[in-house]
């Protein structure tokens, strides 16, 4: 029984795809190059969102996520020369797997314990990728340097308007995908699992199966994120995946929204532009900004932007006395 | 519900609590409400407890009892006027009610299972500042309960029911309270172990003149020791009176306190 | 076999600084069932402060003792003031706000004091007692502060009515306030006393290894897995799950390379969670339907 889709929404996310499409062509390269990070980190923060804010599993490590992606990517490019297309799904399907493998024993701990597990995991993430057992892949320290891709020949767009297509199409792609799970019965599920577990249970719905399937998907998407942002900054090395990218990734649920899907662009305008401008004013003010806003998140503004948006649009309707919008 | 007859007796009643009540009251409650979230559980009710006297509250399960003695200490959100020797104490924190010296034996009796049987009497103590006492109240306690006194190093949770009961009236008592809120003592007691908790309640208040707020369901143990009798039923207060009315009303007994 | 016992021994010194942290994170699990995420930032900031104290020309012991009184008070003010506002939030809010507190002590650290490293002076001299060759002084010393703080906390705990009623608040605050405890305050108070512990704790780490802000990380990483392992609602469990994790990280790195030893943290803690969630000598959490 699945709500019958907004006219006006669709209008509206349709609006936006065509401004997304057009973009490229007004703004400056470098610009260009940002907005592709923003798409990027869009997908990695519906990820993390898919997991704490609809299914309630509280992560703190999804950085590493996106490091075995970014890794994943780079490793096939540079080790096994498979075209850059092709290690996108790769990625995702390793990230899967290990999103689900680790789901697996974390089923049983609840919210304080996993988060200390993912806490744990997201720490030791760059010693994992410096080790030298694996450093034959991974190149240790340095990382990977990965060539640009170049684009196909009839399109006649630059290595960075192709790079800012390729990644729109995943976002549309696996946002289209994700908006599907998550108004269906998995979702439904998902978000009955989050608020009253034991009830889900006791409803017939499998809840071992719907929390490590949703670890799964979840680190899918933030796997993706990954493998895009590698092949967009042409470079993976330990240190740029510590634990501070988790705490990143966390902000930008955070402020987007927990538990919505839009949230995950304005999440991710955040956490790209942000960061560059406070650089200005000293290497720690970017994470003191973060530190201060997720206080203020959460005690003025827990449902994040998305949620104000909501806010405002309710008001609004109310106004002129139309039906509120959902 | 009641017949005619008995609703007609219980409003002849009712007004009689005005006359009844003492001059000064240790505990003085008037226009009490409570709710959880939006349901009304308590519907203003009135009702006092006297300087050394005992009153205790009956009903059945669901009638409000327990909720009556959290409004009392002010756990839960109510509106009303309690009293306590003349002062307003409905505004004020639970801590803060229990320093002006009311104890309260809450329903589970509460004990701090992780804790020892004398680390729990010690902490009934906490508010005291005549501290050198402490260990004698202390010894008057396992004079009263000798049991506890076997297992004062042990931990709580490990006593049968009646010693953990024993031991929540102690606590309180270490207080050195004016006021004993009691929530349903003989709750899962066997009957020879409530009557002697009874008949111990009813010794320390004759001795020490603690005045009493009893809840309970067993109502023949109550109105045993008890002054003055309440009866609630959902919240609301149906009758009211002196134990001894109450207890050789044949009727009452029969249609509102089963026996 | 003498590098083996050499190990054991510093593993027992750096196992005291996880005792330590890990002690101070049950203290604030105890009463609140959540886990501090910014224990160690804090400390580290204690520490920086302290390290200004003592450039400015304060004596070592009085910047010691400075420094432990102001992280109490600094703990006492963040419970009151950032923590008590959002108490009765979900957990996913509470691990946010703690992990927001762990990046601004991170980034005021940085911001304050720059983010070279900067060597922090140990109170014990340089030159191993008695001349053996197992242990510094520094470790020596440090382990022997860690006790005393450890008994400390056992007496005030064990013996004094303050230490009583803050047990009790911890395990049953309905029932305290019954008794008249002021809950809020014991709680406050747990945080001051963590925060003053986890200062103890990163000015003996300092001198080992260095100060700068991401200094506790790792310890804090080991903390977690030393309560977990011992139990994370019982102090002694953590203590000596602390204990247990420092040796087991020097043991583990002569054989397997002490590259891995953040990893090696991160299968205690994971291995913990999966085989016996409430560790050596919790309780088990019985959850009711």
């Amino acid at each position: 029984m699945n709500p019958a889709i907004d006219r006006r929404k669709l209008a509206g996310v349709l609006l936006l795809l065509v401004i997304a499409c057009a973009l490229p062509f007004m703004i400056a390269n470098y610009r260009v190059f940002q907005m592709t990070l923003v798409l990027t980190y869009s997908i990695a923060l519906l990820g993390l969102n898919m997991l704490t804010g609809f299914n309630g599993q509280i992560s703190l490590g999804h950085g590493s996520f996106y490091a075995i992606g970014a890794y994943t990517a780079a490793i096939l490019i540079d080790k096994a020369g498979v075209p850059y297309w092709a290690t996108i799904p790769a990625a995702g399907a390793v990230c899967f797997a290990a999103g689900f493998l680790f789901g697996l024993p974390a089923l049983r701990l609840e919210g304080l314990y996993l988060a200390l597990a993912t806490f744990a995991l997201g720490v030791a993430m760059p010693q994992i990728l410096k080790h030298k057992a694996i450093e034959e892949w991974t190149g240790g320290v340095q990382g990977i340097v990965i060539v640009k891709p170049d684009p196909p020949e009839w399109t006649g767009v630059s290595q960075d308007h192709w790079l800012y297509f390729f990644t729109l199409a995943w976002v549309v792609l696996l946002f289209i995908l994700g908006w599907n799970l998550l108004r269906g019965r998995i979702g439904r599920a998902m978000v009955a699992i989050r608020d009253q577990p034991i009830a889900a249970q006791a409803m017939g719905v499998n809840t071992a199966m719907v929390k490590s399937l949703t670890f799964g998907v979840s680190a899918l998407y933030t796997g993706i994120a990954g493998a895009l942002g590698a092949i967009a900054v042409q470079f993976v090395a330990p240190d740029s995946f510590n634990f501070f990218l988790s705490i990143t990734l966390l902000t930008g649920v955070v402020i987007g929204g927990l538990a919505s899907i839009s949230g995950a662009f304005f999440g991710a305008l955040f956490i790209q532009f942000v960061p560059n401008l406070a650089d200005e004013i000293s290497k720690a003010a970017p994470w003191a900004i973060y530190g201060v806003v997720l206080l203020a998140f959460i005690y003025v503004m827990p449902t994040g932007v998305a949620g104000f948006v909501q806010l405002v649009r309710a008001r609004l309707a109310r106004r002129r006395g139309a039906p509120v919008p959902r | 519900m009641s017949a005619g007859t008995t609703t007609a007796t219980a409003a002849a009643r009712a007004p009689a609590l005005a006359t009844e009540r003492p001059a000064s009251a240790l505990l003085e409650v008037r226009g009490l409400a409570a709710q959880y979230g939006p349901t009304m559980v308590l519907h203003g009710i009135d009702f006092a407890v006297g300087v050394g006297g005992i009153t205790t509250i009956l009903g059945a399960n669901g009638a409000g009892k327990t909720t009556l003695l959290r409004a009392v200490c002010n756990m839960i959100k109510t509106s009303g006027e309690v009293r306590l020797a003349g002062e307003r104490i409905d505004s004020l924190a639970t801590e803060a009610i229990v320093r002006r010296g009311v104890g309260h034996v809450p329903d589970g009796r509460g004990t701090f299972t992780h804790l020892t049987v004398e680390e729990n009497l010690r902490l009934g103590a906490h508010t005291r500042k005549d501290r050198g006492e402490i260990g004698a109240d202390c010894e008057r306690m396992y004079a009263h309960f000798p049991r506890l006194k076997e297992r004062r190093r042990q931990q709580a949770g490990t006593l049968s029911g009646g010693e953990q009961q024993m031991l929540a009236v102690s606590r309180a008592l270490m207080l050195r309270p004016r006021l004993l809120l009691l929530d349903e003592p003989s709750f899962g007691l066997a009957p020879l172990i409530v009557q002697q908790l009874f008949e111990i309640l009813k010794a320390i208040n004759e001795t020490e003149r603690i005045g009493m707020l009893l809840v309970e369901q067993n109502a023949a143990m109550a109105l045993a020791i008890a002054d003055q009798a309440y009866l609630l039923e959902t919240g609301r207060v149906v009758m009211s009176g002196s134990a001894s009315e109450i207890r050789s009303d044949e009727q009452i007994r029969r249609s509102y306190l089963g026996y | 076999m003498q590098q083996l016992l050499h190990q054991v021994l510093s593993g027992l010194a750096t196992g005291g600084i996880y005792a330590s942290v890990a002690l101070a994170l049950v203290m604030i699990y105890q009463a609140t069932h959540l886990v501090n995420f910014a224990q160690g930032e804090m400390a580290m900031f204690a520490t920086y402060l302290a390290w200004a104290l003592i450039q400015s020309g304060v004596p070592y012991w009085g910047a010691f003792a400075i420094t432990v009184v102001s992280a109490f008070v600094l703990g006492v003010a963040i419970e009151r003031v950032i923590v008590r506002p959002v108490e009765n939030s979900p957990i996913l809010a509470l691990v946010i706000v703690f992990i927001a507190l762990l990046v601004i002590f991170n980034s005021l650290a940085g911001w304050i004091f720059t983010y070279t490293i900067k060597p922090f002076p140990s109170p014990f001299p340089a030159e191993p007692l008695f001349g053996n060759r197992y242990l510094s002084s520094h470790e020596l010393g440090s382990m022997a502060i860690t006790l005393v703080v450890l008994l400390l906390l056992f007496v005030f705990f064990r013996f004094t009515p303050l230490g009583l009623a803050m047990r009790a608040a911890a395990q049953n605050p309905v029932s305290s306030r019954l008794v008249g405890i002021r809950v809020g305050w014991m709680l406050a108070l747990g945080w001051g006393l963590a925060a003053a512990i986890g200062s103890v704790a990163g000015m003996m780490v300092a001198p080992t290894v260095f100060l700068e802000p991401n200094m506790m990380g790792g310890i804090l990483l080991y903390a977690f897995a030393g309560a977990l392992l011992g139990g994370i609602d019982s102090p002694g469990g953590a203590v000596l799950g602390g204990f247990i994790v420092g040796v087991l990280e020097n043991v583990v790195g002569v054989y397997v390379g002490s590259e891995l030893k953040l990893t090696l943290a991160l299968v205690v803690i994971v291995a913990v969670l999966v085989i016996k969630p409430s560790g050596l000598f919790g309780k088990v959490q019985v959850v009711r339907v």
